[in-house]
């Protein structure tokens, strides 16, 4: 079956609608009719992860695109980038890189795109709605906005989540659709389980890992304490694997009951999680023992929302860490800009915190020294700043990250 | 959509992105991500974990089932285009959106059109010189030469 066009979609891929718009369009087809999408439909948003630099190929399609009067036709925020735009002496790069990875950031801000530079675009006033058609890339932020909002993309990345948001329209295909959303692989946690931080992102860790491509289901997940930690749960389901939609029975909002998750049929396979599975999907993340001297701290993957500053701001006051071991906190910049207004943040020197907006300690080099530990909170960042920092990574929680900074090496009350 | 005459090896294919090619065919049973498998400076298979890691891909007609990987392949393969490291042409059994987006990328951004085929890939081993062409209603023609 063809890809049916509508008149408007017709007439964007004819030129009428600029020529930057007409590339789009004609990109998209391409895409959709690779993916065997019929029909394309229309999006409330897009998020877009082309801000990290890499390669000149990247940044010609964005000029081009600027060159041809583009601008998007739906509201669309932006991942995060190389560069902390608000904190220019944070990242030290060469210049023969900063240019570029500086001018990719500023040409998606001629398209029209907001400046969020944020991989948590749902912590923002562009937060879609449930059962919005919506085109994101970024894998935290997809499965994010599929399994805790309801909202509805698929994996988007480079080129076609722009080329989405250029033309306001998406392929109508895979989690678009209703039929695709049902569940088709269930997770029993087995035992009773604290809905501690640990929890959900050991679970995540394990549901990415044994997915493959299909739709997990949770069932016998504590109630959260908040959204963050669905978070942090979906982030590290994307980050071992390629999850981009999760429900949690009696959580997510199209799973209050496991028939509604399952859409009455049969899981494909049921899997058993225990106590011991999630601690030794923890143990994993960690390359270093308990003891270890630490030479930062790393909080924010994906970006602290203001509810995580809340909970870390009173932690770091009442522990009061005086080494000097950095603790790094990535977030968006207008959670970075209520938290001043706010006055939160007037004491943050004292404490050796330093916030970091529009980019993230992982893909940039920000890190004062990466030759010693970081201890960090985040399953993703856990896994990933090994092999893009060089890195020695430890993982714990929240609490037990401050306390370290404190105590200067690695010290923790849960594995 | 796969017309074959297995003597002459000559099949009738889809294209993902049009265009003409010929190169000496190089051919995985294994998938390849272009993302985090080809070195975009040189066109050399730096993923361990493939059969084919130390060959090289620049120049070649690269034939495989199919694709896979992230979609940050679709920019590996547009850089690669636009750097001359990239494949003369692909021949996949399955179509792959990643790869498609790329190629289609370069021909917007460069003029430059790497064929991506979609056709029946048996009986073409590493070696053989593949000819790609424009073939009747916008098929592609793909023949041993």
């Amino acid at each position: 079956m063809m890809l049916e066009l509508t008149t408007e979609d017709q007439s964007m891929l004819d030129g009428e609608q600029g020529p930057a718009v007409a590339a789009a369009m004609k990109i998209l087809i391409a895409f959709s009719n690779a993916v065997g999408a019929q029909e394309l439909l229309d999006i409330a948003g897009a998020h877009i992860d082309g801000c990290l630099y890499h390669g000149q190929a990247s940044l010609d399609f964005v000029e081009r695109l600027v060159e041809g009067g583009g601008r998007v036709h739906v509201p669309t925020t932006l991942n995060v980038g190389s560069f902390d735009l608000i904190h220019p002496g944070l990242v030290k790069m060469p210049p023969s890189q900063e240019a570029p990875a500086r001018r990719l950031m500023k040409a998606h801000l001629e398209l029209g795109c907001q400046a969020t530079f944020t991989c948590a675009p749902y912590q923002t006033r562009f937060r879609p709605a449930f059962g919005e058609q919506i085109a994101w890339g970024e894998s935290n932020a997809i499965v994010f906005a599929n399994s805790v909002i309801g909202a509805r993309t698929n994996r988007y990345g480079d080129f076609i989540d722009l080329c989405c948001a250029m033309t306001g329209r998406a392929p109508a295909w895979g989690l678009h659709l209703s039929d695709n959303r049902r569940g088709q692989i269930l997770f029993e946690l087995t035992g009773s389980f604290d809905p501690t931080d640990a929890l959900f992102v050991g679970v995540g860790l394990i549901i990415g890992q044994a997915s493959g491509d299909r739709i997990p289901v949770i069932s016998g997940l504590p109630q959260p304490r908040d959204e963050d930690q669905l978070k942090a749960l979906g982030a590290a389901a994307a980050t071992t694997g390629a999850v981009a939609l999760f429900h949690a029975v009696g959580v997510t909002p199209e799973a209050k009951t496991l028939d509604e998750a399952f859409r009455g049929m049969a899981p494909e396979a049921t899997i058993r999680i225990c106590r011991a599975d999630i601690d030794h999907a923890l143990a994993k993340l960690s390359s270093v023992p308990d003891g270890a001297p630490l030479a930062a701290v790393s909080l924010g993957t994906p970006h602290f929302s203001h509810d995580e500053w809340m909970r870390l701001l009173p932690m770091l006051r009442e522990v009061a860490p005086g080494r000097g071991i950095p603790i790094y906190a990535n977030t968006g910049r207008a959670t970075l800009a209520r938290l001043q207004d706010e006055g939160e943040l007037d004491d943050a020197q004292k404490f050796s915190l330093i916030p970091v907006t529009d980019t993230c300690t992982y893909v940039t080099t920000i890190l004062e020294r990466l030759d010693g530990v970081v201890m960090t909170n985040s399953g993703k960042w856990a896994h990933y700043a090994p092999g893009n920092i060089g890195v020695s990574v430890v993982f714990g929680d929240m609490e037990d990250c401050v306390r370290s900074a404190a105590a200067g090496h690695v010290v923790r009350s849960a594995p | 959509m796969k017309g074959l005459e297995k003597s002459v090896l000559k099949r009738v294919g889809t294209f993902q992105l049009a265009g003409e090619a010929q190169g000496s065919a190089l051919v995985f049973s294994h998938a390849l991500s272009f993302w985090g498998g080809i070195d975009v400076e040189t066109g050399e298979i730096i993923d361990h974990s493939h059969p084919g890691l130390g060959q090289n891909v620049a120049g070649k007609i690269l034939v495989m089932a199919s694709a896979r990987g992230s979609s940050s392949s679709s920019s590996v393969l547009a850089e690669a285009i636009r750097r001359g490291t990239a494949p003369a042409g692909i021949l996949l059994e399955r179509p792959d959106p990643i790869l498609a987006v790329g190629a289609i990328v370069a021909e917007f951004l460069y003029d430059n059109s790497m064929p991506l085929v979609v056709c029946d890939i048996s009986g073409i081993v590493s070696g053989d010189r593949i000819a790609i062409g424009l073939g009747e209603d916008a098929q592609a023609m793909v023949s041993k030469i």
